[in-house]
């Protein structure tokens, strides 16, 4: 009988507040709840009902993202959200946090942005902390060594009332990606990759760990774009050990430990790596240098193939039929055939200020191609502030790119920022299903460099063409 | 919450693998602030052509799906987002049960927690709920099996904690606020 134990392990015990009995869930206590407006009205509503308060706003911190508006005039310029439902939502949140004394970053907040990119920016996310949001790509958190994921909204407000949760210990699994990316290759490949080997309800049930000498290698920006994809796999979250790395990100934050607590915090970070020895339930090897830039062809981010591939030719099964008869592909045909109407680079998977670099070298003196509309969103107001200091929205904007304001736009299709029906879209988000980024839209998920590319030549472009690598 | 105990039913069959929350209910509905009259928008881009009437072709719209409440759906559904507006749309159209071999996590936490349930089955049995549309079926809760109408009888799992809570239509905040005292100790002795 071992003791050696995975990292989930060692947060899941310091978070239980009564163990699992053989009746009962566990309770598990909050450190962070991170919430914004779409998954958070029908909560407050709930505590108003039962005349209940929110147990720690000290522990909860608000923004918007989700419905929010980009168009600058929308945000600072006084012109009304053109979603009224929208506008509604984004007033109801500003209710519920004066009532409820919730800290909100608000729509002219500099510190807003989305809520996954704002946590890390600000130091909160921190590792071995328990992070929910009622989002699912709260497992973004997961790249510093915390346990996060997403929750839905009856559970936002259990936490609001008593920052707990009840829950069943998740299952483990790691996942082991050997060797380096080369050039050119990015962790939106890999974790493409990943999700394509895995399959997307692969990970369902279980908590991943991503190991190994590729994600070590990784900076944050980038160890959060893999947990970010998690859930794509079907993992309600995906963790990445703390290292030094981690930790020079943190040390700097506005709201990260200072002095004698950061000496004491970072004693305790530098216990949660998982044990020589500790067994997952699961497990699955990737080798990092073999892969190549991936893009998703189908409804699925399963559905991936290189960039330099085709499309598989899987007729009969139905998934696929259904995906070929929705994305207009024909089996067999090189993706790099694929026609581009639409670029989106921005959200909590390639927002942050890396992947805008990534994007701008290579739109660096060139054009979006004619035809083509590309729209550049930051993930947060602070990139956006960053991105400006280095003057990557005039090469942007030079090579005829839209630059907005902060939030999660054409993610989802839900605050204005849609891809027109049966139009092709390269995308730098997280999800290609059926209308997700508008009605009848035709998305496909790839790395900011691929999508740069796509957008240069007006179809789906293999990045180091133009990247010489 | 209304107590479950035993759901009859004949059930909707849509067999398609992989059903994502974006398509139980899109994304640009989610901008309501209440939980109310979202069974309109139930599967909203597969049910209504552009102008807003009804796929004479799409199962929902049929006349045999009239009253059916036990919707038996292909593996993996509910992945992708963790909007609660899923089982709401499911729940206020008129479902009280979803039947698959594999249900995301997320879609399945928030069923339990307002009534929907979800029902979890081997791939023989599935095969055949896919084959036979319009089965009537037995579900109790109390024995945690589903009666087919050949006479079969078929267990599934269900968390005892969850099964407490829907056979008794309570929610779990109840539970949750009477560990006051344990979590009142966790916080005076935590130090993250």
């Amino acid at each position: 009988m071992t003791t050696a134990k995975t990292m989930f392990e060692k947060v899941w015990a310091a978070h239980e507040v009564v163990p699992e009995t053989a009746d009962t869930p566990a309770v598990i206590f909050i450190d962070l709840h991170l919430t914004h407006e779409v998954t958070s009205p029908q909560a407050f509503s709930l505590l108003r009902e039962r005349g209940l308060k929110v147990r720690r706003p000290d522990l909860t911190l608000a923004t918007m993202d989700h419905a929010t508006p980009t168009r600058t005039e929308q945000v600072f310029g006084g012109a009304p959200i053109s979603i009224e439902s929208a506008a509604r939502q984004i007033k109801q949140l500003e209710k519920n946090c004066a009532e409820f004394g919730v800290e909100l970053l608000g729509l002219q907040d500099e510190r807003r942005g989305i809520v996954h990119i704002i946590g890390p920016e600000l130091g909160v996310t921190q590792p071995g902390k328990t992070i929910v949001c009622g989002d699912s790509h709260t497992s973004t958190h997961g790249a510093f060594g915390a346990l996060a994921f997403g929750i839905g909204t009856t559970e936002v407000g259990h936490v609001l009332a008593t920052q707990c949760l009840l829950q069943k210990k998740a299952k483990t699994f790691a996942v082991e990606v050997a060797g380096r990316l080369a050039a050119g290759v990015t962790p939106k490949d890999l974790i493409l990759a990943i999700i394509g080997k895995v399959g997307v309800s692969g990970g369902t049930g279980h908590v991943f760990e991503y190991r190994g000498e590729a994600i070590r290698a990784m900076d944050m920006e980038q160890r959060m774009t893999i947990c970010n994809m998690s859930i794509e796999a079907g993992a309600r979250a995906g963790m990445i050990a703390p290292d030094d790395v981690t930790f020079a990100y943190l040390q700097d934050k506005p709201r990260a430990p200072q002095g004698a607590a950061w000496t004491d915090a970072l004693a305790r970070w530098k216990s949660l790596p998982t044990d020589a020895g500790a067994v997952f339930d699961k497990s699955v090897n990737i080798d990092a240098a073999a892969l190549v830039p991936m893009i998703t062809y189908g409804t699925n981010p399963g559905m991936v193939v290189p960039v330099t591939g085709s499309v598989p030719d899987l007729r009969g099964d139905p998934v696929f039929d259904a995906a070929m008869k929705y994305m207009g592909l024909n089996p067999g045909e090189p993706i790099g055939n694929a026609p581009v109407n639409v670029v989106f680079v921005g959200s909590c998977t390639n927002g942050r200020l890396s992947d805008l670099r990534a994007a701008a070298r290579v739109l660096k003196g060139q054009k979006v191609a004619s035809g083509v509309h590309m729209l550049v969103v930051p993930g947060s107001q602070e990139v956006k502030r960053q991105a400006e200091a280095e003057g990557l929205h005039e090469v942007f904007a030079a090579a005829g790119a839209e630059w907005r304001e902060s939030g999660c736009s054409m993610c989802l299709g839900m605050n204005g920022d849609t891809v027109p029906k049966g139009q092709y879209s390269v995308s730098t988000s997280n999800r290609n299903f059926e209308g997700r980024q508008g009605i009848g839209a035709r998305t496909l998920l790839a790395s900011p460099e691929t999508a740069a590319a796509s957008a240069i030549r007006g179809r789906v472009t293999d990045p180091r063409e133009l990247l010489n690598a | 919450m209304n107590p479950i105990k035993t759901i009859r039913s004949r059930t909707v069959v849509m067999p398609s693998t992989n059903i994502d929350t974006d398509q139980i209910i899109p994304g640009r509905f989610l901008t309501t602030t209440t939980k109310e009259g979202l069974g309109q928008q139930l599967f909203a881009d597969w049910r209504y052509d552009a102008s807003g009437a009804p796929k004479p072709d799409f199962i929902l719209n049929k006349p045999e799906a009239a009253g059916c409440r036990i919707l038996v759906a292909g593996r993996n559904v509910g992945c992708g987002s963790s909007r609660e507006h899923a089982p709401w749309a499911l729940l206020d159209y008129g479902f009280q049960a979803v039947i698959s071999t594999e249900i995301a996590d997320i879609f399945r936490n928030n069923s339990l927690k307002n009534g929907l349930l979800p029902i979890v089955v081997d791939a023989d049995t599935h095969a055949w709920l896919l084959a036979n549309p319009g089965a009537e079926l037995a579900v109790d809760l109390e024995s945690a099996s589903l009666h087919l109408p050949d006479g079969r009888q078929v267990s599934f799992p269900i968390d005892p904690f969850a099964r407490y809570c829907l056979m008794n239509g309570v929610d779990e905040l109840g539970f949750l606020l009477s560990k006051d005292g344990d979590i009142k100790a966790y916080e005076a002795r935590r130090t993250a």
